[in-house]
C-alpha cells in the first residue's frame, strides 16, 4: 500500500512539475521563473515529508520495506528468497514466525550480525536451523545497522502480492498471436471471392457478346488448320539438337549444384531434448561463449558443458522473466528449467540434488569428417578469433544451427586472408621474422605461415 | 525448378546425405560419442576413482564449512609475485566470475545489474573478509548458491583468479 501510495505521489509531482515546467516556458519573466522553482522545490520536500508521516504513522513500523527491498536485494538475496526455500529459508513473515518461537528482536540481531557465534552459544532453536540447513553458516553481517535490521525486516514482513499482472501477461500474449491469424485468413478468402467473381463476370461478359455477335449475323473466324506447333518443332532437327543440349548442359548444372552440397550441413538445426536459447544466454545476459564452453580455450573440442555448469545459475533462477513471444512463452521456458532440474536431478523444492540424474542427448550440430584435424585451443586462444567468426551471430539464435559450410574451400579461404596473430607470443617470433623476409610482407598469413599444408589437418 | 524440388527435399532439422559415410564417421571414441562398450553408452565419464590425471594435484580440504574455514586460516597461493599475471586473471576473471560479481569485483554483474540473480555481496565485505584461502576454496566448491568452478578453471587458473579478486579487493577498499 506504502509502495503504491508512493509511485501515486511522486506521479502526481512529476506532473505538477511538468505543469510548473511548461509555465516557465510560457513565461517571459525572469523574476516569475525563480519564484515558481522554488515552489516546486518547497512542494517535492513538503511531498517528501508526507510521505515520511504515511509511512511512519500508516503502517506503524519502525523500517521503511522500500530501503529495506535494496538492502536484502544486496545481503541477503543470494540465499533467501521471500516465498522460496533457496539455500536459506524463506523469509517473508520471519519476525512473526520467529516471534511465535519466543524469539524477540535481539535474537534476530544479533543472529544476523554473527550467525555462528549464536549457534555456538548453544542456543537451542539456532542449533536446530542450522542442522536443518545441513550446516550451511549464514554470513555474518555486522555492517548491518539497527536501522538496516529493522528496515529489512519491514521489508519481509510486506504482505505477498497475488499475481494478477502475471495473468494479464498471459491474455496479452495468448491475444496477440490470434490476431494477425485470423485477419490473414480473412483477407486471404475475401481475395479468393473477389477473383471468384471477376472470373465469373468473365464468363457472362463473353456469353453475352457472343450471343450479340449472333444477333447481328457477325462471323467468328475460326482459327485455320495448320500443322500443331509441336509437330513443326519435331521435325525440324536444328531445333531439336539445340534443345537437346541445353537440357544436358542445365541438368549437368543442376547435377553439379546438388553434388556440391552433399555433405555439406550448413543451416542444420535440429531440434534439442532441452530448449537452450543462445539468444537469451549469450545475447541478453551477455555470458561470455567460454563461460559455459570453457574447454574451447585448451582443448581440440569446444565443450559441450555438463549439467553443473548450467545449475551455477539455475540453482538460483528457477522461472524465465525475460521477454517472450507468440512461440516460446513464460509457461514454455519454465518448463525447459524444468527439464534441466529433472536431468541434473535438483529437487527445487527441497533446495537439494536427489542423485537421480539423466544425462541430456544433446544433438551435435557441427560435425567435421574424421579425416579433418580441427582444434580450438588454436583457433581461440593462439589466434584469439572470437568464436562468431566461424560460429555466426550465437548471441542472436534462439534455436542453434550451423552458420557456416565448414568446408575445405571455406577453412583454406579464412586462412588465406587471415593474418597470424603474432603480439605476445615469442613461438612464433622468430619463424613470422624469416618467413616474412621470404614473402616480402609485414604480416603473415595463416596460409604462408604453412596454413595450407596438406598435412595440418589431414594426416 | 529441379533445383528447388531438390532443395525443398532437405530438411534444417535433418543431417543431409553424406559422399561414404565410412570415412566421415571415426573409428576411434569420440569426445561426447555414444557407444556401447561404456557405462551409460557415453564417452564422457568421470575420473576413475581413487587416481588423479596428469598436470593436476590432490586439494587436501573438504567441502564442508570446517574445511571452508580451515582453508581461510591456512591456505596459501602457491604463485609467488612473479608468476602473477593480472592481465591473464582479468580475462579469466571476467569470463566465468564478471557475469555475477562484477568486473569491479563490487557484485554489481550484469546478471545482477537485469536482476537474474540478487545478492552478489562486493569483495570488500567486511562480514566475508575473503581472502587467498578462502577465495581458493569457495572457486573450487563453491559457496552457497555460487557452484564450484573446478571444472572451467584449473589449478593454476584458480590461483591467477584469487590474486585478480584479492587486488580487486584492494582497489573496493582504497
Amino acid at each position: 500500500m506504502l509502495l503504491l501510495c508512493e509511485i501515486f505521489i511522486t506521479e502526481h509531482f512529476s506532473f505538477m512539475k511538468k505543469s510548473y515546467q511548461s509555465l516557465e516556458d510560457n513565461s517571459t519573466n525572469n523574476m516569475k521563473q525563480v519564484k515558481y522553482r522554488n515552489l516546486t522545490i518547497k512542494s517535492v520536500l513538503l511531498g517528501f515529508v508526507f510521505l515520511l508521516t504515511l509511512s511512519t504513522t500508516l503502517l506503524a513500523q519502525d523500517g521503511d520495506p522500500a530501503k529495506g527491498k535494496t538492502l536484502f536485494n544486496t545481503n541477503c538475496a543470494a540465499c533467501h528468497s521471500l516465498d522460496k526455500k533457496l539455500t536459506g529459508p524463506a523469509l517473508r513473515g520471519v519476525e512473526a514466525r520467529l516471534n511465535e518461537q519466543g524469539l524477540d528482536r535481539e535474537w534476530i540481531s544479533a543472529w544476523i550480525r554473527n550467525s555462528a557465534a549464536v549457534v555456538k552459544s548453544g542456543d537451542a532453536y539456532a542449533n536446530k536451523i542450522y542442522d536443518e540447513y545441513n550446516g550451511a553458516a549464514m554470513t555474518a553481517m555486522p555492517q548491518l545497522s539497527d536501522q538496516d535490521i529493522s528496515d529489512i525486516l519491514a521489508y519481509t514482513a510486506t504482505e505477498a502480492t497475488t499475481a494478477p499482472s502475471g495473468a494479464g501477461d498471459t491474455a496479452v500474449s495468448t491475444a496477440a498471436p490470434t490476431e494477425p491469424g485470423i485477419s490473414n485468413n480473412l483477407i486471404l478468402g475475401a481475395l479468393a471471392l473477389l477473383f471468384m467473381l471477376l472470373a465469373f463476370g468473365l464468363i457472362l461478359v463473353n456469353k453475352t457478346l457472343r450471343r450479340f455477335a449472333e444477333a447481328n449475323n457477325v462471323e467468328i473466324a475460326e482459327a485455320t488448320k495448320r500443322k500443331s506447333i509441336w509437330k513443326a518443332f519435331v521435325h525440324n532437327q536444328f531445333l531439336m539438337l539445340v534443345t537437346a543440349i541445353f537440357f544436358l548442359l542445365a541438368s549437368g548444372y543442376f547435377a553439379y549444384g546438388y553434388m556440391m552440397q552433399i555433405g555439406v550441413d550448413q543451416g542444420y538445426q535440429p531440434v534439442q531434448p532441452i530448449h537452450f536459447s543462445h539468444k537469451i544466454h549469450a545475447g541478453d545476459n551477455g555470458i561470455d561463449c567460454k563461460y559455459c564452453h570453457s574447454s574451447a580455450r585448451v582443448s581440440k573440442t569446444s565443450g559441450i558443458p555438463s549439467l553443473n555448469v548450467c545449475m551455477n545459475c539455475h540453482k538460483s533462477i528457477y522461472e524465465y522473466n525475460g521477454e517472450t513471444t507468440a512461440e516460446y512463452d513464460k509457461a514454455f521456458y519454465d518448463g525447459e528449467i524444468k527439464k534441466l532440474y529433472a536431468a541434473a536431478g535438483w529437487d527445487d523444492v527441497d533446495q537439494q540434488y536427489t542423485g537421480e540424474t539423466q544425462p541430456v542427448k544433446w544433438v551435435r550440430i557441427h560435425n567435421l569428417p574424421d579425416f579433418a584435424y580441427f582444434n580450438h585451443s588454436q583457433h581461440v586462444s593462439v589466434a584469439g578469433l572470437e568464436c562468431q567468426t566461424c560460429h555466426g551471430p550465437v548471441e542472436e539464435m534462439e534455436i542453434m544451427y550451423q552458420y557456416s559450410p565448414l568446408t575445405m574451400g571455406w577453412c583454406i579461404n579464412c586462412h588465406r586472408e587471415t593474418n597470424v596473430k603474432v603480439q605476445d607470443n615469442e613461438y612464433y617470433t622468430k619463424i613470422h621474422e624469416q618467413l616474412s623476409k621470404k614473402y616480402g610482407v609485414d604480416q603473415l598469413t595463416a596460409a604462408q605461415m604453412g596454413g595450407l599444408e596438406c598435412g595440418k589437418c589431414h594426416y | 525448378m529441379v533445383m528447388m524440388v531438390i532443395v525443398s527435399c532437405k530438411k534444417d532439422t535433418r543431417p543431409n546425405y553424406q559422399f561414404m559415410p565410412n570415412m566421415q564417421a571415426p573409428v576411434g571414441y569420440e569426445t561426447y560419442g555414444e557407444y556401447d562398450v561404456f557405462p551409460g553408452e557415453q564417452s564422457a565419464m568421470l575420473p576413475v576413482e581413487g587416481t588423479i590425471a596428469r598436470g593436476y594435484s590432490l586439494f587436501d580440504y573438504g567441502s564442508s564449512n570446517e574445511e571452508f574455514l580451515r582453508a581461510k586460516a591456512e591456505l596459501l597461493s602457491p604463485l609467488d609475485s612473479t608468476q602473477v599475471d593480472f592481465a591473464r586473471g582479468k580475462e579469466l576473471y571476467d569470463i566465468y566470475c564478471g557475469i555475477c560479481h562484477g568486473t569491479k569485483g563490487d557484485g554489481q554483474g550484469n546478471l545482477v545489474k537485469r536482476e537474474k540473480i540478487l545478492g552478489i555481496p562486493s569483495y570488500a565485505d567486511v562480514g566475508r573478509a575473503i581472502n587467498e584461502g578462502s577465495t581458493y576454496h569457495t572457486i573450487y566448491y563453491g559457496k552457497n548458491a555460487m557452484g564450484s568452478y573446478a571444472n572451467q578453471l584449473n589449478e593454476e587458473e584458480r590461483w591467477q583468479v584469487v590474486a585478480y579478486v584479492l587486488k580487486l579487493k584492494s582497489d573496493l577498499e582504497k
